[in-house]
């Protein structure tokens, strides 16, 4: 097994420790920090998001693997920035105002950062003029949405009126949570819907590509 | 310090339903826990905004949900009904709406009963909106002075029954889930939430001796059934939301401490613990719950019921007709069953229980740890214990005691998967330390302190 491998290997299994040697070495024998993240990180925590899946794994032990990712992107993002490489793609998630749910919203982000998009995490009770103001700011590609209460179901479709009323008819806008469906998406205009966390990120990889 | 040190209830054979050894007497003559399991419907709006604009359509809504739900049960001739009326945010920080929704459930429940004899009695719901600020403040600030002004507008108007699903402590609890920590379970519940809980239930104490009415009930909802439904959606282990389940019924039982008498609030499922406890009537929800969440504890929850709720449904239209007239059909159906067993003697009753118990009981770790043997195990744990924090660490070994055990002698389903966390669980509690202040040094060090209050938790 090569140390890239190896590097899989410790973020699946959550070592941060060894996640984190492991990525110096590489760097001291020359691989350039972005293989680093494509080959090694960004697949191991694909590895771990099919088994939570397919239910081999919980939450807990999947976070875990997310934080042996973030120690090596600790030491790699430094190198990125000076060098001016930025993620791909950059996503804005945020509860919908006047909904205080976000562990739904907080799993999909993870997920989303273990994918390597930039992830920026605007809270809870988030009225349209943040979410505009968010996307603009970060040029983001994609907008994720989650309500959770019925009665906050409406300021989805608020907000992405607003979106495409403020000219972010290119961004694209993925829904999720307990009272939505794929129907509501399509009644509000939004892009994709996203059943749970788990799929979210295949969404999401989907429709910045299209 | 806690107030209960000894058992109300240490017969499994006492803790049934339709029972409970102090039962609570409404205005309209209702006796819950006197020998009669009563429907309590809950309810809510479509997807619909709340705000001055749409007011008029919301309490139109309301009107059609009592109507509908109080000429159903008239028609069934339900012994008497439990309304309860949970609030959306909205309404509670403009307590006038809140206020205005009460009295048309309440005018109308005043209707039934004058020209047909109906009894029966509101719970007043309102949103524990301290959590709208982050961090939240939790013991001043509009927020806070609104959700009271809401709860005494209330109970002026006639609401007998005061509830909340109250939040404190939640700003680490939803981390120590995906993280699968139990000790900052503990952290959160038994040092936090049972401070929280204190403070809360001391105000509400006061309105409820103010105006005549009872302070009902608080449940962990926003503990014990975030981690039931995040188990229900395979993101943590069954067993753990077990724990986290047992460990709830510390932080809830506080509210009983400061005054609060019941019916419990339908999603404590831990109710069946703190009736033990405390003796108290307690109110459940379980299969009729399914229009809000699913769970695995679809009948045995009914195995110790006062009341049986559906937890809340929209007021949408099936093809039986609106969905709070079908629900409350439903459950009147269900009691009906139940106060069948009743009237037939204390072994029908008891065998009905058994089978609600033992259809649920074998397949979830959930279930196993709310049966009426476990759950009196998991009550002494409890009492017995000098402090919350204790008592925390003890009914938590005391569930993964009863779990192991009933892996063991194949009384209980646990996957192969999940077993590993059950001495993780363990380990980790027995590790803990043996004194609160200390404990609270350790973890103070680990959770995210920015997230809560410090000082609002004494801490």
């Amino acid at each position: 097994m090569n140390e890239l491998q190896e590097l899989s290997v410790a973020v699946e299994k959550g070592n941060r420790k060894e996640a984190a040697r492991l990525t110096q070495v590489l760097l001291d024998a020359g691989v350039p920090p972005m293989e680093i993240v494509e080959t090694g990180l960004v697949p191991a925590m694909s590895v771990v998001g099919e088994k939570f899946k397919n239910n081999q794994v919980f939450v807990p032990e999947m976070l875990i693997a997310a934080r042996a990712m973030k120690e090596a992107m600790g030491i790699i993002q430094p190198l990125l920035t000076a060098a001016g490489i930025k993620p791909k793609y950059t996503a804005i998630i945020g509860t919908v105002q006047g909904d205080l749910h976000d562990i739904g919203k907080n799993l999909v982000a993870m997920m989303l950062k273990g994918a390597n998009f930039n992830v920026i995490d605007v809270g809870t009770n988030v009225p349209p003029e943040k979410f505009i103001a968010a996307v603009k700011e970060h040029n983001a590609q994609l907008v994720g949405l989650s309500a959770l209460l019925t009665t906050t179901m409406p300021a989805m479709k608020t907000t992405v009126d607003a979106m495409r009323a403020a000219g972010l008819s290119t961004v694209r806008i993925m829904i999720g949570g307990a009272p939505i469906t794929q129907q509501f998406a399509n009644e509000i205009g939004a892009d994709g819907y996203s059943p749970d966390a788990a799929s979210a990120v295949d969404l999401a990889t989907k429709l910045v590509a299209a | 310090m806690p107030k209960f040190s000894s058992l109300a209830i240490s017969n499994p054979a006492d803790l049934r339903f339709g029972v409970a050894p102090k039962p609570l007497h409404t205005r309209r003559g209702m006796t819950i826990g006197g020998g009669i399991v009563y429907p309590e419907l809950n309810f809510t709006l479509p997807p619909m905004f709340v705000n001055e604009t749409t007011m008029t359509e919301v309490k139109r809504q309301y009107q059609e949900i009592i109507d509908g739900a109080l000429h159903r049960a008239v028609e069934l001739e339900a012994p008497g009904l439990v309304i309860e009326f949970e609030t959306l945010p909205p309404m509670t920080e403009n307590p006038s709406w809140g206020i205005d929704i009460a009295k048309i459930l309440l005018d109308a429940m005043e209707k039934a009963h004058t020209q047909h004899g109906l009894k029966s009695v509101l719970r007043m719901t309102p949103n524990d909106t301290r959590e709208m600020d982050r961090p939240p403040v939790m013991r001043s600030g509009l927020l806070w002075e609104r959700m009271l002004e809401t709860f005494e507008g209330s109970a002026a108007a006639g609401a007998e029954l005061l509830s909340i699903e109250s939040v404190g402590g939640k700003e680490v609890h939803d981390d120590a889930l995906m993280t699968g920590d139990i000790s900052s379970v503990i952290f959160s519940q038994c040092v936090m939430g049972v401070r929280d809980m204190r403070f809360l239930w001391t105000a509400l104490d006061k309105i409820a001796k103010q105006y005549g009415v009872h302070c009902a009930g608080d449940t962990a909802c926003g503990f014990g059934n975030t981690a039931m439904v995040l188990a229900e959606q395979r993101m943590i282990p069954r067993v753990f939301a077990a724990v986290v389940r047992a460990i709830s019924a510390v932080r809830t039982l506080v509210g009983y401490e400061c005054g609060c008498v019941g019916p419990g609030k339908d999603c404590g499922y831990e109710n069946v613990i703190l009736k033990a406890i405390t003796g108290f009537p307690m109110a459940m929800e379980g299969k009729t719950s399914a229009c809000a969440h699913l769970s695995p504890l679809g009948n045995i929850a009914a195995a110790t019921c006062d009341t049986w709720s559906n937890e809340s449904v929209q007021n949408i239209k099936l093809l039986g007709g609106m969905a709070p007239t079908v629900y409350v059909e439903q459950l009147i159906y269900d009691c009906r069953l139940m106060n069948q067993a009743l009237a037939d003697g204390r072994d029908a009753s008891l065998m009905y229980q058994k089978w609600m118990v033992n259809s649920d009981a074998a397949l979830d770790p959930q279930a196993y740890v709310l049966s009426p043997a476990s759950a009196i195990t998991l009550a002494q744990a409890i009492v017995n214990a000098p402090d919350y924090y204790s008592a925390g660490k003890n009914v938590a070994l005391a569930a993964i005691k009863l779990l192991s055990e009933g892996y063991k002698n194949g009384q209980v389903k646990i996957s192969e998967l999940e077993l590993p966390w059950l001495d993780n669980m363990r380990e980790t509690i027995e590790e803990l330390p043996a004194a609160e202040g200390v404990f609270i040094d350790q973890m103070m060090a680990i959770v995210e302190t920015d997230k809560f209050v410090p000082k609002d938790y004494d801490l």
